[in-house]
């Protein structure tokens, strides 16, 4: 409790720490928006809650990290991991999730659950448990006579995230497939009636959301740092996103993720570094408590 | 009903079975406890996602907080336990024959006292939840009281605590918990048994079924849902009691709230072995623990991935699990066992005059 | 006048922009039964559903036995004695027939000690000679779900009398049985009606039926109430006819 208190009287003595925690959970928090929207839309297309998307983004961070061992700059990996991970995503969604879309939700979650594992574990024995990070070589900025600190490989994850982000949106805005996506998320039914081959939707979108956990992989090893079992903390993390903004929300689901990143910066801080992820937890809980208390007051269940 | 009827062979068969185990198998009795302990896990996890169909991600909360619950206890009632665990490894702790035994049975009373308490609050926060939601919210509890407990210096955080250390020789010892658990067992399976011979089993099959009807018709849902995820944590918090005891050690991440293995084994076993029979989670149980023992030394270093492959497969290939197949195949054989005797029919015959059909 | 068992006053709802109900008032007369027509969208399952606590109300009241149940929850109005059955027709598949109706006894006044207890053989006998009643007897070890659509409607019923109701809800009871059974359905819930002693309250399309049936008529048409009265009255009500014939 001391240390939370005098945490918190740091941050009220010097206001430009505040910014600078500020700053960095929205450069963080586009890399999590980005990957929860890929979550959500998942979720709204397939109804398919997938818990391994913390491990499809490290998965992404392991092999830019593996690029950069080999001589070959990470910033390539950002579109390597895509590519690959959209191939990986076909495979799985080949081999398990077509499988588990027309049966129940707890089924899919299952499966999504063993995969995450399987992922883990498999990255575990090729790489060890250390945590690794991949080295852009750039800069890093200083303001406020170093109280504050800017590392420009996060301006540039932060750049790249929003740059991919743009693209996704206006391609699901404007293409062909991005509006039959779209109207299998409405009603797959209908969508199959008029002439939508909702199997390619299905497994467009699943490699969509794996190439975009590939990529915001690559942005974490890069900015931040990459480690087999931390795929589980993401996958929470990005759960509590999409519940809070509820999967439909687009744009709550990129304003929470936002809101996730700052919200970490500063409970990390107050808190201390080894309640990061109680502290993630604590917040899906409260979401959850949050929807419940909802329902009382609507005489419902919520579904 | 006596010994020998149809229904009670089963039991009769494990009774004898697990009494002659550590003597005709003296090098397996530790994976043989284990096998009793999985039954557990089994078995009281079906209770709510086979039986009632909520899928709990969580039940393994219940389990290290018992452990925990009878740690405290047990070494409480002697010596300081702050102290105990910051101190517990440079100087040896010795604890009496007596203090050993009497907290160890006041810790485990406890134990199933406290993870049924645990149970109700949780129940507060997440029963308002349906399907996947409820499964994310509980698997949420069970890494919240994993991270929660490695920060908390009392029970010695991350480090865990060095149980006090059993009087009896290793062979005793062996024993003595292997008889632990499988009575453990036994009394669960009893207890389940009965529990769906009861309305309890009805209304839990119910709120399976239909839960906007069941409330529809008036039945206090979340009263029994609470009671029945209170009911699967006594058994729970007793087994994470021996468990901690048996294992010497215990510490949160790995072995009080193991959230990859045991928590996850429960679900997979179930499926395995058919979700919302009496036997199917047994099955389940034998079949997994058996294979899982057998290919563990032979999958050394892929084990987890094995087992991350085998609980894609289950879900995705086999998911009514044996039990699910055999009511398929034979559904004479095994015909639901309703709480009144289906053999009063021809006094009723007589009794009811003729009714126009109604349908067909 | 019969005392009103339900009375319902000014109950407006809407849903998202839409507004179901606006400003219905109406009462049901204990031990008769009353019948709810109207055009197919004229509100007639959301005004149930608000009566049974499916959904709150946006304003007005509802009393049950004088007593207010307008933010009620579904449970403990069903456990007062007010119960309803689905147009969808729901019942739990996976218990067989037997099963399915010993868990639809009464809760009202369940201790914790009833939880575990099993089945008396005075409730299992009851449970049998219901499902006599509704014809199902020879079924009754059978998976629920195994039954026809026009079973699992009976079981439906025959739960419902199991639950000792005062009042029950019944929300278009004919839809999508054959039309010579009809017949001895509406017979069963006449015998539902005078032997057991329960109010009905009776959503309907089929003229037939609910104007054989029912004492009184009320009328609902985009939302509001168009006209009430029995059922004569109703027939030759031309705003009625209207609003059938303008639905179309």
């Amino acid at each position: 409790m001391d240390a939370i208190l005098s945490n918190l009287s740091i941050l009220t003595a010097a206001p430009v720490l505040n910014i600078g925690l500020l700053i960095d959970g929205i450069l963080i928090g586009a890399i999590f928006a980005l990957a929860a929207y890929g979550l959500a839309l998942v979720w709204g297309v397939m109804n398919v809650k997938n818990l391994a998307q913390g491990d499809f983004i490290m998965l992404g961070g392991y092999i830019t990290w593996s690029l950069g061992r080999h001589g070959v700059h990470p910033l390539f990996g950002v579109p390597v991991a895509f590519v690959m991970l959209w191939g990986i995503g076909w495979v799985i969604y080949r081999l398990v999730i077509c499988k588990v879309i027309t049966r129940d939700l707890f089924t899919s979650l299952l499966a999504t659950f063993g995969l995450a594992i399987v992922i883990q574990q498999s990255l575990n024995l090729a790489f060890g448990s250390d945590t690794e990070s991949a080295h852009s070589g750039l800069p890093t900025w200083q303001f406020a006579s170093g109280l504050i600190t800017v590392p420009s490989t996060r301006v540039l994850g932060f750049a790249l995230a929003v740059l991919l982000a743009l693209t996704v949106i206006l391609f699901m805005k404007n293409s062909r497939m991005g509006q039959a996506i779209r109207a299998t998320a409405q009603d797959a039914r209908a969508a199959r009636v008029l002439g939508i081959d909702t199997e390619k939707v299905y497994s467009f979108t699943f490699c969509l959301n794996a190439a975009i956990c590939g990529a915001a992989g690559a942005l974490v090893a890069l900015v931040w740092n990459i480690q087999p079992f931390y795929g589980t903390t993401y996958s929470i993390r990005l759960f509590v996103i999409v519940t809070a903004a509820g999967f439909g929300n687009l744009p709550g689901v990129i304003a929470a993720g936002f809101g996730m990143g700052v919200f970490e910066q500063f409970g990390g801080f107050l808190l201390g570094a080894e309640f990061q992820q109680a502290l993630i937890v604590l917040l899906l809980l409260g979401v959850l408590a949050y929807r419940q208390i909802q329902y009382l007051r609507v005489r419902q269940a919520v579904q | 009903m006596s010994l020998a009827s149809r229904q009670n062979l089963p039991f009769v068969l494990i009774l004898v079975a697990g009494v002659a185990a550590p003597f005709l198998f003296p090098d397996f009795i530790n994976q043989i406890a284990i096998l009793w302990l999985m039954i557990v896990f089994a078995s009281t996890w079906d209770i709510l996602g086979g039986q009632m169909g909520y899928n709990s991600l969580g039940n393994i909360v219940f389990f290290g907080a018992g452990m925990y619950v009878c740690a405290i206890i047990q070494i409480g009632l002697f010596y300081d336990v702050g102290m105990y665990t910051s101190s517990a490894r440079t100087t040896h702790i010795v604890f009496s024959s007596s203090q050993y035994f009497t907290g160890f049975a006041i810790g485990t009373v406890a134990a199933g006292i406290g993870a049924a308490a645990i149970a109700i609050v949780a129940g507060w926060i997440v029963f308002g939840l349906r399907g996947p939601y409820f499964a994310i919210g509980t698997l949420g509890l069970a890494v919240a009281a994993g991270e929660l407990l490695s920060s908390w210096d009392l029970v010695g955080a991350a480090s865990g605590i060095s149980m006090p250390v059993f009087p009896g020789g290793p062979d005793v010892q062996r024993l003595f918990f292997y008889f632990l658990l499988f009575v453990l067992a036994l009394a669960t399976l009893v207890f389940v048994r009965w529990l769906y011979s009861t309305n309890f089993g009805l209304a839990l099959n119910a709120i399976r079924d239909d839960e906007e009807k069941a409330e529809a018709m008036g039945i206090r849902t979340l009263r029994y849902k609470r009671t029945a995820w209170a009911l699967s944590a006594v058994f729970l918090g007793f087994a994470g009691a021996i468990f901690g005891n048996m294992n010497g050690y215990i510490e949160p991440r790995n072995i009080a709230f193991p959230i990859a293995t045991f928590n996850l084994f429960m679900v997979v076993m179930v499926l395995l072995g058919g979700k919302g029979t009496l036997w199917g989670p047994v099955i389940g149980a034998v079949i997994f623990h058996t294979i899982k023992e057998v290919t563990w030394t032979y999958f050394l270093g892929w084990q987890f991935v094995a087992l991350g492959l085998l609980i894609v497969i289950t879900i995705v290939y086999f998911q009514q699990g044996v039990a699910g197949w055999l009511l398929e195949k034979f559904p004479d054989k095994f015909r639901s066992r309703t709480a009144v005797a289906p053999d009063r029919e021809p006094a009723l015959r007589g009794r009811l005059a003729p009714q126009p059909e109604g349908a067909e | 006048m019969n005392d009103a068992i339900i009375a319902v006053d000014n109950v407006t709802k809407s849903y998202g922009g839409v507004v179901a109900n606006h400003a219905v008032s109406l009462t049901v007369p204990r031990g008769r039964i009353t019948g709810l027509i109207g055009p197919n969208g004229s509100g007639k399952t959301t005004l149930f559903n608000s009566i049974v606590g499916y959904h709150p109300i946006d304003s007005g009241s509802i009393r049950f036995e004088g007593r207010e149940i307008s933010r009620l929850k579904g449970q403990e109005i069903a456990r007062l004695g007010l119960l309803r059955t689905f147009q969808t027709t729901r019942i739990y598949g996976k218990m067989d027939c037997m099963q399915n109706m010993l868990i639809s006894i009464p809760h009202r006044k369940e201790r914790y000690s009833d939880m575990f207890s099993h089945a008396a053989p005075e409730v299992g006998e009851r449970a049998e000679q219901l499902l006599a009643f509704v014809g199902l007897y020879e079924k009754r070890f059978l998976r629920a779900s195994s039954l026809s659509f026009g079973q699992q409607k009976l079981l439906e019923f025959a739960m419902a009398l199991m639950n000792e109701p005062t009042v029950l809800l019944l929300d278009e009871p004919t839809a999508g049985i054959n039309p010579t059974l009809i017949n001895g359905l509406i017979d069963r819930l006449k015998r539902a009606n005078t032997e057991f002693g329960i109010t009905l309250f009776i959503i309907e399309h089929n003229m037939r039926v609910i104007m054989n049936m029912a004492d009184m008529i009320y009328c609902l048409a985009h939302g509001e109430l168009l006209a009430a009265g029995e059922p004569a009255k109703i027939q030759n009500d031309q705003r009625v006819i209207d609003a059938y014939l303008g639905a179309h």
